[in-house]
Order: structure tokens, then sequence, then C-alpha cells
């Protein structure tokens, strides 16, 4: 990755685009330092992560909500289990947890799969189950690596309703890593594309104005909006 | 048959009984040390969360060491830190020293092992909520690795009950012991086979009891 700088502004939904391997994942582990940078910085919320030690990075990234393409639940832990886990690691005591397990389940709707096992669910109900863990801390901002991609397209229309609905009534920032532009198109405020390592394009629908979702020809800027334009710097 | 197993049965007994300490204080050095010594091995590898070179190849060389030793031979060069540890080097408990020396490197590769197929992405998304190194292991590495660590300590065990058997020369007895004193020494084959039928149902029994246990653990 070379001289990338990515300002995401609160509130949004940032898609990050572009072919497999163009540095879109890193870029987004670099947000919540699991991935350090050589240079530069991450700011998030007006903390400088880069900067923090151990412990306050810590406790920064547990307000920052993650999800995986492959879930990544605790497979030997209940669906109530796997919410949990982050709030203990935040020192949130039992009937806090209790409470907030049974919030965060119910937002996913899920409440009624609480003593499950994660291999009983289908895919998107496990997606659902790290939502709810991703938003068991109240984050600010929730990271996605590819949330969609290990899902059918039915599914997947209904995990970006889950996000969109976590931005709309919670506030939270959501930034997306995708190669599918259809997730783009349907809920992104704006987007940025990378290609090997740079950012080399970026806009939003404001300025823009995205199509629906179909297919399409061209720079990603022409597939999304319909129309070319300067290449960002 | 019958006649030899009441003949020999308070023997046979006490046996069983200093089988049961030789391998039950291995069983506990496994647990306590052996997978302390397992975790940080798994992470000091390369590639890993703590990668350490220096580090791992230390402990590495340490665990080859101690695995590599024809058993009886560790015994014999284990006679002086045995008496350092327990005051003698004779006796059940003496043979209990080498015998834990071995199942603590044994059952640390095999934790290793089990780690090793939790995957990263579990550990990726405990960091991600901030968890700290003990957070990590605790909460998410043992919790999915735990039933390879059940079956890593049944087949330890029973490896700690064949290990045991041998324990006759430093006094340790056993129910080898008694197999190879009471039955193949003195000629007596049904005492021998006595013997080896006990251990085979205790063999089984650890089996089945790891078996079921590793099986209702994993709900992966």
């Amino acid at each position: 990755m070379d001289n990338v700088s990515l300002e995401v502004k609160t509130g949004a939904i940032h898609g990050i685009i572009g072919a497999s391997g163009a540095g879109k994942s890193t870029l987004l582990r670099l947000i919540n330092l699991l991935e350090r940078p050589d240079m530069g910085t991450v700011t998030v919320d007006g903390k400088l992560l880069t900067e923090l030690p151990d412990k306050e990075l810590r406790q920064q990234r547990q307000r920052i909500g993650m999800i995986f393409q492959q879930f990544n639940l605790v497979g030997n832990a209940t669906v109530s289990r796997n919410v949990a886990i982050p709030l203990e690691l935040a020192g949130v005591p039992r009937a806090g947890r209790i409470k907030r397990v049974q919030e965060c389940l119910q937002f996913v709707g899920l409440a009624d799969k609480a003593n499950h096992y994660p291999a009983q669910l289908s895919g998107g109900q496990r997606q659902r189950v790290a939502i709810a863990r991703a938003l068991a801390n109240n984050p600010k901002l929730l990271l996605c690596d590819e949330p969609t991609s290990a899902l059918d397209p039915g599914t997947t229309a209904d995990i970006l309703g889950v996000l969109r609905h976590i931005n709309d009534s919670l506030g939270v920032t959501v930034v997306i890593v995708t190669h599918e532009l259809d997730v783009v198109r349907s809920i992104c405020s704006e987007v940025s594309v990378m290609e090997s390592g740079r950012m080399v394009d970026f806009f939003s629908r404001d300025e823009a104005g995205f199509l629906p979702p179909g297919s399409h020809s061209g720079s990603y800027r022409e597939r999304i909006t319909g129309r070319t334009g300067e290449p960002y710097v | 048959m019958f006649e030899s197993m009441l003949k020999y049965q308070d023997q046979m007994w006490q046996s069983i009984g200093e089988t049961f300490v030789m391998v039950g204080i291995s069983v506990g050095a496994a647990l306590l040390l052996g997978l302390p010594l397992g975790t940080l091995l798994y992470f000091c590898r390369k590639g890993q969360l703590y990668e350490n070179r220096s580090l791992s190849l230390i402990l590495n060389s340490i665990v080859n060491v101690v695995r590599s030793f024809p058993f009886l031979l560790l015994v014999v060069a284990l006679i002086p830190f045995t008496r350092l540890v327990v005051g003698t080097a004779i006796g059940t408990l003496a043979a209990t020293v080498p015998l834990s020396i071995v199942a603590i490197a044994y059952y640390s590769r095999l934790v290793e092992q089990s780690l090793l197929e939790v995957p990263r992405g579990t550990i990726e998304a405990a960091l991600s909520m901030g968890a700290s190194r003990l957070g990590v292991i605790f909460k998410f590495l043992y919790v999915e690795a735990r039933s390879g660590l059940v079956l890593g300590l049944t087949a330890s065990t029973i490896s700690f009950i064949s290990f045991s058997t041998v324990m006759g020369v430093v006094g340790g007895g056993g129910v080898g012991d008694f197999a190879i004193r009471y039955g193949y020494q003195r000629f007596e084959t049904e005492v021998m086979i006595y013997a080896i039928l006990v251990m085979i149902v205790l063999v089984q029994l650890i089996q089945f009891t790891g078996s079921t246990l590793a099986r209702l653990l994993d709900k992966r």
C-alpha cells in the first residue's frame, strides 16, 4: 500500500471497492490497527490511534465494531455468549451484559436464537450474530470486511438492510470493503476506489448520484454513477 | 485365572493405586505446565501473534530433546534432579518427576497442534474487539480448541500409563511393574495376563471418557 489517504465522514456509509489484491482489506485493517502502517497516522473519532499505548488502543478498539466475510464467530459458544464476550472484555458487569445481549439480539432480530450455536444457523443469521457482537459496546464506527461476499443475493439485501438500519437509527459510521458493485450502489453514501495499493478515485452519492443495481461496463465510477468523471488523484 | 486374581488382589489394588498416583500427577503437570508451554510454542511460531524466533528455537529444542530421550535413560539422567525435588530417587513419588517432565513436553506439542487448528479469523475478531493476551487465550483460543485439547490430554494420559510401566526400575511400582515382577519374572503367565487386562480396561475407559467429552464439547 502506497501513500493512501482516506477520510470518512462521521455518519457516512463509506464503500471501499476494487479488485482482489487491491489492498482494500489492508486499508480497513489499518483503521483499527490490526495492521500497523510503516508510515503515517490513523485517527478515529479524534484519537490518534497510531500514538496510543497498547492498553488504550485496546480500549479504543472496543468502540470500533468489526464484521468479517467468514463471520469469525466462536463456534463453541452460544449466540448470546458470542455477543457477551466483547462486553466481558470491556468489563461490563453481569447484569448489564445480560441486558445488552438481549438488546443487541433483538436489534438484529435473533432474540429467539440466543441459546443456539453458530453451526445451527444459516449464513445470514451468523452474520447477524456477528453484527450484534460488533454493536455490543455501542461503537461509533463499524468496519465491514466483505460482509456479504459469502452470502446469497437475498441474504445480502437482508444484511445490507441491517447495516443501513444501524447507520440510520444508531448514527454509527460504517466502512464497507467489498468487490460487489450492488452493495455500493444500494447503501453507500460515498465511495473510494482502490487499485494495486493506491486510491484511484473518490465520489459521493450527493455529487454524482448512483445508478440502481444492475450491470454496466467501464470504470468503477461509470459503473456506479453511469457517468465518467475526472479521476481523483 | 480367578485363583491368581484372588491371590494377588491386594498387590493388584496397590499397583493400580501407584499407577493412578504416577499418571495423575503427570496429567496434573501436563495441564499446569504443558498447557502454558504449548500455548507459548504456538504464539512464538512464525506468523503467529507474538512471533519470536529465538524463544521459539529455545523452547522447541528443549521439548524435542526431552521427547527424543529413550524414556528409561531420561529417568536415570534425572536422578539428581529428582533427589533435589522430592528428596529421594526411589519410590512412586520419585517416579512422578521424570514422568511429569515427559508429560509436560509431550502435551505441550499436542496443545500447540490443537491451537493451530483455530482459524486465524477468530483471533483477528478477538483483537478487533480489543481483547488482551489473556482475553484472546481464555475467551477465544481455548474455547475454540477445547475438544482438541481434551483429545490431546486423553492420548497423553494413555502414553503416560505406558511410560509408567517401566517405573519399576526406580521402585515406582504400578500395574506394569506388577505384571513384570509377579507375572513375567516368576513365570506366572496368568498373573501377567490379568495385569495386562487391567491395563486394557484402564486405557479403554480413559479413551472412552476422553472421546465422549471431546464430542460433547465440540459445538462447531
